[in-house]
Order: structure tokens, then C-alpha cells, then sequence
């Protein structure tokens, strides 16, 4: 009788599934019936692709690399997959294995052991099959047969061998969670460092956090991430402990190198007893005394371990020796070991330990990954990677990271139990940064960013404005303005996003006006906007640490520099080539912070503001020389000869009488003509004077810092916060007060009016700011949603500011001639979309960057936005706009 | 009649593509009373005809498509402007220059050109004395447009600010479009055939041509080293750039004022030439006829020019340039651009003209064969040449058959197109193309994909960098690519004043953020060799003055062994 209940195959979610069986045994009927269509690659399927026959024998060897290759890709992206072949040769099999542990999956089989009868049978069926010879089957069940016995020796951890068609039909396929799959155990969790038999340091720390004899009373888990013995006074103790809360679920624990090695002179295998293991020994040998069974539970338990887990969605991952994120989740002898060991270089250093990769500096993953193993004298994020091995055993401390909340709480050593090879402080880590905050360079000091976090075409997620994608010649001349012209990436951290104008004015003799900003605005649901005025400068932003130990300690500068920040232009060039001048500016500016309590304020210890420097001349002097002045020399040269000869000519001719006959047609008047040829170039030479008028409101000298202004708009960011959403009306409050505590006359108030663009009286009078200010020779004004990020009625991004230049500046962008008539009518068909697009895909970008800073994300994370900022400043876009 | 036919073709067209409403040869001129509604010019077709001359040169597939200038062509509005003066007698009247012209004195007449319209108008004509002026009305506005009608599209249409700056700003630039106006109104009278008056067309006269503004590359002594030799005496002013800001020095433009005896023709084919040469940026893409056209135009008097190389040279160099750096550096220019900078502050890593050489020559290929043999006696098969610019070196290692693989690296997009040129890469046979790679990196980031050779060659690179990023540079090669040998070359500060050219306290190229003394160049090396687990040995290039050493100083940097303090980073698979 056969089994009608039908058997449970346990499949691993992730795992390479090899079926085995002779041509016509039912695999792709099996396949089929227990998997996506997309997750089985038949052999026959891709013989077909490469060959254009599915039974074309003389093809396998191409449709056997097509299927491994995207089998490969498969796996590689963490999916599971089926091999849909007869797989019945042992070559056939190495070569499945062999991916699957390139891809550090489980290579599962599931035998399809079908009687020689029923194959013949299913191949008569199919046309296809027909002239199959009828040796086939046979020779196939034999190999098979052959090969039975040896499946688990080639490698295959699971293997299902199913007996008959009853089995096989009745058979049903269980995906099961991996063992290190914990993602749906959210915690929160207490990760604990390497304990190394600190029994006692380790119920001060529990009790610390809360724990009451391993238990927390609001349901915490507490998490070790392995190295429990060793070394210390107690490891029994430890062990107890942490197997006790193990076992009431209020733990959960990854193996050490310690615990491996333990585990296997439990076994009774030959280890030689170095490194603190000795002391175990001995102590275990107390404690079996004392508790019988105590070393088989030990036994027991540490046999028991997972490599790593993965917890809390994906987002956290604890191994004992850290883990690269292409091991997260996997199955294979070298991710158990890298979890024990780490990755080592196969060098030893002058204390004859091994030289570790600094695998973490490396590390781009999402999942923040919490490890031990390398003692350092400071727990510090790298790369969103944690070592928490402080330690304690040599006299440091415990410590242990609260997740989620990033809280770090350690107990000092009582003593130190074990004296270290290598002082601590030379650990391999030269960790910058304290706490969650984590703006180093992705490891030791000059180590740069990796060319491979901004090469090529690139998508950036945004949490305000979804995916935003940089196409790969932006991010060549992006990179080429980064590498050869910007500030250290450590002090780059915003670049403005460009800013749309308001929609064309509707009002004669304009090109924008405030009226459609304001509108636009209401139509979006923006009852109240910030006017503040352009100043006449260059973007600038800056950012200003309060002292150099600041800059060192946060951004990761090397000491000694005295370097305190950064002001740098909106491609990040800084603003001046000196770094005496930009230190000046940096201290007016830090003494003002000062002055008006902003540290004490903001608890921080810099400052990341937007702002404009004045005049423009200071930085756009060589454009202004180039492109505007030189306008005005050659009008200026060559307008007073052409007027006074055509006014000459005039005159002549009106004394003139035209020749008769001296030309057919000569009978027009030439005068009349003339007049109006004349009255032309009378105006253009009026704009260009007035265009002329233009550029140099915006030049003045300047000494040294003397004539320089800096009229900051914006306080971007502050330790731990994105400040840039903040309403504009306290954020101008608080740059009120900077500016107003700033005794040397750098700062510069920026002019505002609030307006309710509902009310009619309220939009006349910022018509009527504007233009006065413009009137005055002002650049003219942004308008802003006073909340800064919004969205309108569809849930989309509103422009975060558009500018309303004023009627004499655009001459500068426009051309001295371009108010009169003729030419606005043709100006006015001018195309705003893909400007507007762009302001908001960087104003997203630019949040992005402030966004990861504030959560104390690494370097590369906030140097990828602001890069793509940069980048996508290089699209093609009309640049008068 | 066949002289006629000959010469239309011969000047003033900048394009040969068909002109439907172009007047007929001989410059029939369009009635001063029509000015409003000019006959011949219908205003629906001028949006067409504006972008004519750049898709003369780039008509092709691939050839850049402009779209626009970045900002309105300011410059171009006044600046068109020119006097013809003659002097002359009751026998021989001033007043002839108008049979000579083909423009009658008392008439003001207006001309259709591709950019706007000329006015030829006289403000005096007596017989003692008689001005021709010459007024080129652009409408900039309606260039901006008719452009982007050209080539805009996608992106909303919109005017691109880089191709504008790189074709069309410096097309509208004035003196071009002076000359082709001169070719255009004066076609007949350049030729110096002359039914009416022969003698006269063929004999000097007393003239003074008025240039208000020449836009001159070379200043007003260029100026005068071109007019003087046919005989004009020069006046030539520079304009000074904004009397508000004297500081600001002069402008690139002069007041020229040319008197002498010269031939009419010859005059107008001066200028033809030269206006353009002075500005040095010729605003079409150039016809297959350019050659043809300055001989024609140079007949008789450019043959015995002593500026000659000068003249044809800038005359003829740009041609393909521009419109390759157009594509070239479009993305760069605009991120100049939203930066309120030249584009060329950032586009510098590319000379097409002055090559990044110092002359004399000879020390570049001294200092070529220096790095070859260095990396020969370093036993290197494999070598990355980073910061390659154009592939001078990557060209010379090819040449010899130890260097199994050479991979050329440079951050600048334009400097890796220039060296594909340079080596012919699309034209080279497979087994030699398979040694060569060029590849964009940036030395201020690490780059997995320089690790694993043999050698890495820094030539003059490190004074490109700024001195706060050299760190990063010293751990991108010395600690990711981790070659057993890297060579760095750099310029020798003191020997600077040895070269009369350059001025004290300057340095031999504007982008060098730093030139080092030969202690500079060991204080730097020494520790970072040490830090990363290099020894470093010193030589110089070129010859060793016994005050200054040489011009040229070079470090080889040789791996030691194992390193315990940077490990090497590894493939991540």
C-alpha cells in the first residue's frame, strides 16, 4: 500500500533544488506543480533557447551553461531555484553543487525514482520524444541508481528520494524558513558584546538594562554575539546565564570562535588548549563536580548555535566576526567560518595575530551589522557596521547596543582578568566618531570613498521623492568636478538643488513676475509663502564645526589640520582657494553661533547653512569680465561712431535730393528709413547701458574679508537632525538672531514678507515688495511655502521655492534687448517642465543627503545624494531659466 | 561674367547649403522703403536659416546637433560695425568708392545675411572725402530660437547652455560675422573687377578703414604685426573693459583704425582674413572650401605674410574641434555653468591647441623614456598610466612588447576620447587593441578595478591636486591598487626659473595647485613611501642644472614584501 497522505519534502526558502530523475520520471510535471514557473530552469527550455529544438542533444553543452549561468544570477540575487534536468551523472550534479556553494546556498535533491515502464510509456506519448533510442532510459536509470547512495557525500545536504508515481504524485513541498532567518523577530533587542567568562560584569550590564534574572520585564531580547568564554573568571557562570535565558526564548545567541573551538574538545577532538580555553577547562571540570550533565548541556547548546542571524525585517544582522552583506541569510562552510573568524589576509602583525580585512570599511549593505571579536577601546558605527567587543576581559568594558533605539550602555572591567597580547588602544580600528554618529571615511583616516559608490548610471532611493536615477554621463562629469575641484567629501555634505522660476508672467514687460508664484502656490494648497529676498551673490554653503577637535571627532579630518569646516559653492569647489580666508569666515560665523546660544540650542556641535556670499563679483569675477563687462566695452566702443555716422547720413541725405536715374528704384525716401534705423539702435544702445547698470550693482571690491557678506537663509543641519523642513519663519527667526549676533559685519539679514496667497490685498502688497526691491536694482526674490516640504492635494512634492527675478536682471540672463516687444513675445514661449522636474528630483536629493547625515549613516550613504545632486546638475536644461 | 560666377562662389557664403532667399549674385539690395517688410526676406523662413552654418559642419550622423546659446549672444549686438573711408580729388573723386562698392552713395540699403541684416549707408560723400559704413543689425533673439528650432530635442526643447557656449556663442562672435557680411555685400568689390571704373578698382586709394571694436586675440601689437605688412598704418586702442572698474584692465577688444594706399579689393580681402583670425574663433564649422577660400581671399598678399603660419593656422586649426568638443564636454560645461564659472575654469584637462606640453618638446620625451625604462628595470608587464590625459605615454609603452597590458586612466571624459583618437583605437588590430584599456577613474577614491599590477605610473598628476586631497590619492594608488612599483614625476619648482617664458612665482600650468622644490618632493614622498610599505629612489629628467637640478624630478616607489599596516583589498567576489 502506498502512502496516500502523501510526503512532506522540507525545502529551504533559499536553496538550490537539483531534481533528479530519468527522461519521462515526471520532473517538469513535479517542478511545475510545487514551484513558480519562474523559479524552475529546464534544461529542455534552455536547449531550445540556444538551439531552436528542445531535444537537440548536440546543444547541451551551450543550454547547460545559459542554465547555470542564470541559475547563477538567481541565486546570486537571493531566489530560490529548481534545476529542471535528469541530472542523473555525477558530473551533472559537481557542477550544481559547485554554483550553489559559489552562492553559499543548500543544494537540496529531490530523487524522482519512477519504474522504467512508466517513462517508456510517457515518451511514447510526446511526438517529440518518439525516436528517442531506447537504450535512453535504461542507461540514464542505471547512472542514477549508481549514483544514489553517494548524493549527500557530493554535497547535497537534503536529499528526498521518491519511490514510484504514488510517491511522487502524492509528495508535497514545504518551504521552510532558514535557520538564520529570524527576520520576523522584531525585539527590540539587547546585542551584547564578547563576554569572555565576565560573568559578573555581565549581571551588572543585564541588570543595567533592565533585565531581572534574565528576564525583561518589557519583553527585550537580549542578543550575544558570541566569545562568551574564555579568558575570564567564570565562563560556567556565563554559560548558565545565557543558556538559561536561551531557553526561556528571552535570548538568542551566535557562536564565537571560542565556543566552536569548545565545542569541539567536547567532542574529543584534538584542539590545542591556548587563548584562555585552558581556564575554561578547569572551570567546566568545577562545574560538572558540582552539576552534573553540565558540560553535555553545554555539549548540547553550543552544537546548537546558528552562524548569524537575521533579525528585525533584514535590518540587523549579528555574527560574531561581522558578516559581508552577500553572506546575509546564506548557508556555506565559508559563511560559518567568516561569521567565527572574519576574513583574515593570511599576514600576522608584530604581536604574531593575524591581520584582519577590514572587511566593514567595505561594507555597503542596508542591515546594520552588530559583531564582536576585535577588541577596540570604542564601540563606533563603520559603514552602519557595530563591534561591540570593548574589551572587557583585558580590562575595557562591556558593552551592549539597544536596537532599535542605536542607545549604547556598557559596565566597566572590574579588573583586568586576562592580560591582552596587544594593548587595546593599538587595535585594529582607528574608529572615528562617537555614538550612532558615523561621518568618517569609511575607515581609518584617508582611507577615500569607493570609486563604486557613484561610477556609472546610478539610482538613488529618496525617502521624499522615490527612486531618482543619474544617467552615466552626468556621473562622469560629475566625478570629474568632484575629483579635481571640490572640498573633502568628509565636509561636502549638501549641495543646493537648482530652483525653477515662477511660471511666465502674464503682466506686459515682464518675463516673471511675483503674481503666478503666488497663484501657482494657491492652486497647490500653499495658504501662506516666505518672500525673502535674492541676494546678489553666490550660492554658498557652509559648514562650520565648533572647534577643529569637532571636525576631527564627527567628519573624520586628520588632526592636527586645524581645518574647522568648509564654505563651498554649489558644485562644491571651495569658495576660496585659501584656507586662511575660509577659516576667517568660519570663525565670524562660529562666534555669532556663539554669541546667539545655538550649540546649547541645537545640542550640537556644528552647523550646515545655506547661504549666499556677496558680492558676486567675488566669485564670478572672471565670468563677469568674460561674458557681461566685455558687452559693455564693445557697446560702449562702437556705439557713439554708428550713431553719429548714421545721424550723419541722415542729415546728408535729407539735404540731398535722391539722384534721379542714378538708380532705377532709387525713389523712396531714404530718410524716413533711416529715422527708424536710427531710433533702433538709439535703444539698443539705452539697454546696453541699462544692462551694463545691471552687472554692476552686483560688482564691488573687497580686502581680505573686507566688503565680503554672508546672508545665510537656511540652517540646513544640525547633529542628529534634518532641520531643513522647518517652517521658514523659525528658521529665519533663529538666522535673525545669528546675523544679529554677529559683531563684524559678515552676516547679512535676509529680507522676507509673508504673504497669504489667498487674500488679494496681502499678494498686492509682495507684488509691491518685489517691486520696490527690484526698483532699488535688487536680483529680485524667492517665494516659499512657509512649511517648507509639502505636498498638494495629489500627495505630490510642491516646488520648494520659485525664484521671481527681477525685470533689470534678466537682462544679465537674457540679453540687454530682451524687454522690448518683440522679443518678450518670442521669450515667453520658454519650457518650464523639465526644469521644475529637476528641481525637485535634486531638492530630494538634497533632503536625502540631510536625511542620512541626521541619522548618523555612513559617508558614501550621504556622499551618493549629494553626488547625484551634482549630477544631475549637468543635465541639459535651458540655463536662462 | 565668368568672373562674377566664380567669385559668388568664392566668399561670403559660410554655407553651400541652398539659399532660396538669398538676393542674386551681385547683391540686388532691398529697397530702403521696404526696411519694414524686406522683399526678399520672408520672416517665416528666418528660424530655419539661423542654425545653417553649424549644420554646414555637422550635417552628418553623430555630428553635434546645437541647440542654443546658453545665454543671449550679448556680445554680438554692436559690435558689427565698420567704416570704409576714401579721400580723393575733384579728378578723381572720394565719391567713386561707391561704384567701387556697388552701393550707391546716396542710398541707404539693406541686406539679408544669415544672421540679420547689413546696412550699407554712407554719412558722407563728397568728392574730397567719402565713407562707406558698414552695420550688421543681429536680432539675438531670434538666433536663440531659430537655434533650438534646429536641433532641440527632448527635454522640452530647450536651449542647451553647453553647445551654445562651444558653437554657437563663438560663432556670433563679431568679426566673423563682420566678414561674412563683407563677403556678402561687398562680393563683387572684393574681386576688384570693376565694369564701370576698372582703373580705378585697380589702383590703390587713399583709405582708412574704422573698426571700432575687433575682438583681438594677441591685443593691438598681433593687431599691427597683421595690417602693418600690406603697408596700412595701424592705430590700434585697447578698449578698456568697464571705466566703473578700472581694475578690471582692458577688454579683449581694440579700436583698429588702418590707413594707407592700398587696393580696394585688397582692403576688403585683409579684412576678410583677418577680422576672423583676430578673433581667433571662426563661427562656422568649416566647408570643404575653407582652404580654397583663404587662398583665394590671401591671393597676393598672404604667400609673403610674415605671420603667415599665424594666419592660416589659426584660420584653418579649429575646424573639427569645436564640434567635437561640443559633444565633449556638454555635461561638464553646464555644471560650470550653474556655478557661475567659464567652463573652461573646469574644462581644462584637455588643450587642444596648446597640448599639455611645455615646449620645447624634447623634456616630455625625455620624460617619457625615463618612465619606460623605469618601469622596464622594475621588470612591470602590466602598468596603469593614471592621469594618461591624451596617451602620450599609453602610445609609447605600446611600442614595446613587454608592456603585455596598459591600461590608461584619467577622470576627464574629453582626455579618454582625445587618447582613443590619438591611438586609433577603433582603427587598431585586435591583438594590440587587447593590451590597451581606457577607463574614467578618480584618483581621490579607491577603485577596485586598478588592484593586481605591476606598475602604476603618476606622471605629472600630483600637482593637480589639491593638497588637503592627497592623502586620499596616496591611499587610492599606494594602498587599494597596490602596484609592486609606482613611478611619480613632477615638475622641479626651482628649475622654473630657468624657463625665460614663465614669469617668477608662477607656475608652468594653471591648474598646478602646487609646485614642489626637489626637498618638497622628498618631504612628501619619503613618509607616505614609509607609510604604506614602499621604499622610494629619486632621479631627475632633462638636463641636471647644477643650481636648480632638473627640470623634471621622478620617484620610484618599489613595494616591500609583506605590509602589516594597509592590507591589500581583495575582489569582493
Amino acid at each position: 500500500m502506498s502512502d496516500t497522505t502523501g510526503r512532506r519534502l522540507g525545502v529551504p526558502d533559499l536553496c538550490l533544488v537539483v531534481l533528479i530523475g530519468t527522461t519521462g520520471s515526471g520532473k517538469s510535471t513535479f517542478a511545475r506543480r510545487h514551484f513558480k514557473p519562474t523559479e524552475v530552469l529546464s534544461s529542455d527550455f534552455c536547449r531550445g533557447l540556444v538551439a531552436d529544438d528542445e531535444n537537440d542533444q548536440s546543444a547541451s553543452r551551450d543550454a547547460f551553461e545559459v542554465l547555470h549561468y542564470i541559475a547563477g544570477k538567481r541565486l546570486a540575487a537571493g531566489r530560490l531555484t529548481v534545476v529542471d534536468a535528469t541530472s542523473v551523472q555525477p558530473e551533472a550534479r559537481r557542477q550544481l553543487v559547485r554554483l550553489a556553494r559559489e552562492h553559499d546556498v543548500l543544494p537540496v535533491a529531490i530523487v524522482l525514482d519512477v519504474p522504467e515502464s512508466v517513462c517508456r510509456e510517457r515518451n511514447a506519448a510526446r511526438p517529440d520524444r518518439a525516436d528517442m533510442g531506447a537504450h535512453v532510459i535504461p542507461r540514464q536509470r542505471r547512472e542514477l541508481r549508481r549514483g544514489l547512495r553517494g548524493l549527500s557525500r557530493e554535497g547535497f545536504r537534503t536529499v528526498h528520494h521518491l519511490r514510484g508515481t504514488a510517491e511522487v504524485d502524492a509528495a508535497e513541498v514545504v518551504l521552510e524558513r532558514r535557520y538564520n532567518d529570524l527576520a520576523h523577530r522584531t525585539g527590540p533587542f539587547d546585542l551584547v558584546g564578547d563576554v569572555h567568562g565576565c560573568a559578573s560584569e555581565l549581571e551588572t550590564l543585564l541588570t543595567r538594562l533592565g533585565y531581572v534574572d534574565g528576564v525583561h520585564p518589557e519583553g527585550r531580547t537580549a542578543v550575544f554575539v558570541g566569545d562568551l568564554v574564555d579568558r575570564g573568571p567564570d565562563s560556567p557562570g556565563v554559560l548558565r546565564r545565557v543558556m538559561g535565558m536561551v531557553e526561556a526564548g528571552s535570548a538568542l545567541c551566535v557562536p564565537g570562535n571560542h565556543e566552536n573551538k569548545l565545542g569541539r574538545l567536547l567532542h574529543g577532538r584534538n584542539v590545542k588548549v591556548s587563548h584562555g580555553l585552558a581556564e575554561t577547562v578547569e572551570q567546566l571540570e568545577r562545574a560538572e563536580a558540582a552539576e552534573p550533565g553540565f558540560r553535555e548541556r553545554v555539549r548540547t547548546f553550543v552544537d546548537g548555535l546558528v552562524s548569524h542571524y537575521v533579525l528585525d525585517g533584514g535590518r540587523l544582522v549579528v555574527s560574531h566576526a561581522g558578516l559581508p552583506e552577500k553572506y546575509h541569510g546564506r548557508t556555506s562552510g565559508r559563511v560559518r567560518s567568516f561569521a567565527l573568524y572574519g576574513d583574515t589576509t593570511g599576514e600576522t602583525d608584530e604581536y604574531g595575530l593575524p591581520v584582519r580585512y577590514p572587511w566593514a570599511e567595505d561594507y555597503r549593505g542596508r542591515a546594520a551589522v552588530v559583531y564582536g571579536h576585535t577588541p577596540t577601546p570604542e564601540a563606533s558605527w563603520v559603514n552602519n557596521t557595530l563591534c561591540l567587543d570593548t574589551g572587557c576581559v583585558f580590562g575595557g568594558r562591556l558593552t551592549a547596543l539597544r536596537w532599535p533605539e542605536r542607545e549604547l550602555v556598557d559596565v566597566p572591567a572590574e579588573r583586568v582578568w586576562y592580560e591582552p597580547v596587544k594593548p587595546l588602544a593599538a587595535g585594529t580600528g582607528t574608529g572615528t566618531g562617537t555614538g550612532t554618529g558615523d561621518g568618517s571615511a569609511a575607515g581609518p583616516a584617508d582611507r577615500p570613498l569607493d570609486l563604486a559608490d557613484v561610477h556609472g548610471r546610478r539610482v538613488v532611493e529618496t525617502g521624499q521623492h522615490g527612486r531618482v536615477a543619474v544617467r552615466e554621463e552626468n556621473a562622469a562629469a560629475a566625478l570629474e568636478v568632484m575629483s579635481r575641484f571640490a572640498v573633502d567629501p568628509r565636509l561636502l555634505l549638501y549641495l543646493p538643488p537648482t530652483m525653477a522660476p515662477t511660471a511666465t508672467a502674464a503682466a506686459e514687460g515682464h518675463l516673471e513676475h511675483p503674481a503666478e508664484a503666488f497663484a501657482a502656490y494657491r492652486a497647490d494648497g500653499v495658504a501662506r509663502v516666505v518672500c525673502e529676498e535674492k541676494h546678489m551673490g553666490s550660492r554658498a554653503v557652509a559648514l562650520v564645526c565648533r572647534d577643529a577637535g569637532t571636525a576631527e571627532r564627527r567628519f573624520g579630518l586628520p588632526a592636527g589640520t586645524g581645518v574647522t569646516g568648509a564654505l563651498h559653492t554649489r558644485t562644491g569647489r571651495p569658495f576660496f582657494t585659501d584656507g586662511e580666508r575660509t577659516e576667517q569666515v568660519l570663525a565670524r560665523v562660529r562666534a555669532a553661533a556663539t554669541a546667539a546660544g545655538l550649540w546649547t540650542e541645537l545640542d550640537t556641535d556644528w552647523l550646515l547653512l545655506d547661504a549666499e556670499l556677496l558680492p558676486w563679483s567675488l566669485k564670478a569675477g572672471g565670468l563677469l569680465r568674460q561674458q557681461y563687462a566685455a558687452v559693455g566695452a564693445a557697446s560702449r566702443a562702437v556705439f557713439p561712431g554708428a550713431l553719429a555716422a548714421l545721424e550723419a547720413t541722415r542729415t546728408r541725405l535729407a539735404r540731398t535730393a535722391p539722384a534721379p536715374g542714378a538708380h532705377p528704384d532709387a525713389d523712396a525716401d531714404p530718410t524716413t528709413a533711416l529715422a527708424a534705423l536710427l531710433a533702433r539702435q538709439h535703444g539698443r544702445a539705452a539697454d546696453a547701458e541699462a544692462f551694463a547698470a545691471a552687472y554692476r550693482s552686483y560688482c564691488w571690491p573687497v580686502d581680505g574679508l573686507d566688503g565680503v557678506r554672508l546672508a545665510p537663509f537656511q540652517l540646513l543641519a544640525a547633529e542628529g537632525r534634518n532641520l531643513a523642513a522647518e517652517p521658514h519663519d523659525a528658521q529665519l527667526a533663529r538666522l535673525d538672531r545669528l546675523v544679529g549676533h554677529d559683531p563684524s559685519g559678515l552676516l547679512q539679514r535676509t529680507g522676507r514678507l509673508y504673504v497669504d496667497t489667498g487674500d488679494d490685498e496681502s499678494v498686492a502688497a509682495g507684488v509691491r515688495w518685489w517691486e520696490e526691491m527690484t526698483a532699488a536694482g535688487g536680483e529680485g526674490m524667492v517665494v516659499k511655502p512657509l512649511e517648507a516640504l509639502v505636498r498638494n492635494g495629489d500627495g505630490r512634492l510642491v516646488q520648494p521655492g520659485v525664484k521671481c527675478r527681477g525685470r533689470e536682471y534678466l537682462r544679465i540672463i537674457y540679453g540687454p534687448e530682451y524687454t522690448r516687444p518683440e522679443n518678450l513675445t518670442r521669450l515667453r514661449h520658454r519650457h518650464l517642465g523639465h526644469k521644475r522636474s529637476l528641481a525637485l528630483r535634486e531638492y530630494a536629493l538634497g533632503l536625502e543627503a540631510l536625511d542620512r547625515l541626521a541619522a548618523g549613516e555612513p559617508l558614501w550613504r550621504v556622499h551618493e545624494a549629494v553626488f547625484a545632486v551634482l549630477a544631475l546638475e549637468s543635465e541639459p536644461v535651458d540655463p536662462r531659466l | 561674367m565668368g568672373a562674377a560666377a566664380l567669385v559668388s562662389g568664392a566668399y561670403g557664403n559660410e554655407s553651400t547649403a541652398p539659399r532660396p532667399e538669398r538676393p542674386p549674385p551681385g547683391g540686388h539690395p532691398v529697397r530702403v522703403g521696404n526696411l519694414a517688410r524686406p522683399r526678399h526676406r520672408p520672416r517665416t523662413r528666418r528660424p530655419r536659416r539661423a542654425g545653417a552654418p553649424l549644420t554646414a559642419a555637422g550635417s552628418g550622423p553623430g555630428h553635434p546637433k546645437p541647440d542654443g546659446p546658453r545665454r543671449a549672444p550679448h556680445d554680438i549686438l554692436a559690435r558689427v560695425f565698420l567704416t570704409i573711408t576714401a579721400t580723393g580729388t575733384d579728378a578723381a573723386p572720394a565719391t567713386d568708392l561707391g561704384f567701387l562698392l556697388h552701393k550707391h552713395p546716396d542710398k541707404a540699403q539693406e541686406f539679408a545675411t544669415a544672421r540679420g541684416t547689413a546696412h550699407v549707408f554712407y554719412p558722407e560723400a563728397t568728392a574730397a572725402r567719402c565713407t562707406a559704413a558698414l552695420l550688421l543689425d543681429v536680432d539675438p533673439v531670434g538666433l536663440v530660437r531659430a537655434a533650438r528650432g534646429n536641433g532641440g530635442k527632448g527635454r522640452g526643447r530647450t536651449p542647451d547652455s553647453a553647445l551654445a557656449q562651444y558653437v554657437n556663442d563663438r560663432p556670433y562672435a563679431a568679426s566673423s560675422l563682420l566678414a561674412v557680411a563683407l563677403g556678402r555685400v561687398f562680393r563683387t568689390a572684393m574681386t576688384g573687377v570693376s565694369r564701370t571704373h576698372p582703373e580705378r578698382a585697380a589702383a590703390p586709394l587713399p583709405l582708412r578703414v574704422e573698426v571700432p571694436a575687433v575682438p583681438a586675440r594677441g591685443g593691438p601689437e598681433l593687431v599691427r604685426r597683421l595690417f602693418a605688412p600690406m603697408g596700412w598704418q595701424v592705430t590700434a586702442d585697447p578698449v578698456p573693459l568697464d571705466p566703473a572698474f578700472p581694475e578690471w584692465g582692458d577688454s579683449r577688444y581694440v579700436s583698429l583704425a588702418l590707413d594707407g594706399e592700398v587696393r580696394l579689393a585688397d582692403a576688403l580681402r585683409h579684412l576678410y582674413v583677418l577680422l576672423p583670425v583676430l578673433d581667433d574663433a571662426k563661427h562656422y564649422g568649416v566647408a570643404p572650401d575653407e582652404v580654397d577660400k583663404l587662398l583665394r581671399a590671401g591671393e597676393g598678399w598672404l604667400e609673403d605674410h610674415p605671420e603667415q603660419r599665424l594666419i592660416t593656422g589659426r584660420y584653418l586649426s579649429r575646424r573639427w574641434s569645436l564640434a567635437r568638443e561640443a559633444l565633449e564636454r556638454l555635461e561638464l560645461a553646464r555644471l560650470a555653468e550653474s556655478d557661475d564659472a567659464e567652463p573652461e575654469e573646469l574644462d581644462n584637462a584637455v588643450d587642444e591647441t596648446a597640448d599639455t606640453e611645455e615646449k620645447p618638446v624634447p623634456l616630455a620625451v625625455q620624460r617619457r623614456a625615463a618612465i619606460a625604462e623605469a618601469l622596464r628595470a622594475a621588470g612591470a608587464a602590466r602598468v596603469l598610466d593614471l592621469g594618461c590625459g591624451q596617451g602620450q605615454l599609453v602610445k609609447e609603452l605600446l611600442n614595446d612588447p613587454r608592456f603585455t597590458e596598459i591600461v590608461g586612466v584619467d577622470v576627464s571624459v574629453r582626455a579618454l576620447a582625445a587618447a582613443g583618437r590619438r591611438l586609433r583605437l577603433d582603427r587598431m588590430g585586435e591583438r594590440q587593441a587587447a593590451r590597451v584599456t581606457l577607463l574614467q577613474s578618480a584618483l581621490t577614491y579607491t577603485d577596485r578595478r586598478l588592484a593586481g599590477y605591476d606598475a602604476a605610473v603618476l606622471s605629472e598628476v600630483v600637482e593637480h591636486v589639491d593638497p588637503p586631497r592627497l592623502p586620499a590619492l596616496e591611499y587610492a594608488v599606494l594602498g587599494s591598487a597596490r602596484p609592486a612599483t609606482v613611478i611619480v614625476t613632477t615638475p622641479n619648482a626651482e628649475y622654473n626659473v630657468r624657463w625665460e617664458s614663465l614669469p617668477a612665482g608662477h607656475v608652468r600650468h594653471a591648474d598646478h595647485r602646487f609646485e614642489w622644490t626637489r626637498a618638497e618632493f622628498r618631504a612628501w614622498a619619503g613618509p607616505v613611501a614609509a607609510r604604506f610599505g614602499y621604499t622610494v629612489a629619486y632621479r631627475g629628467v632633462g638636463p641636471d642644472d647644477p643650481e636648480v637640478g632638473p627640470p623634471t624630478q621622478l620617484a620610484v616607489f618599489t613595494r616591500t614584501g609583506t605590509d602589516n599596516h594597509v592590507a591589500t583589498p581583495k575582489e569582493a567576489s
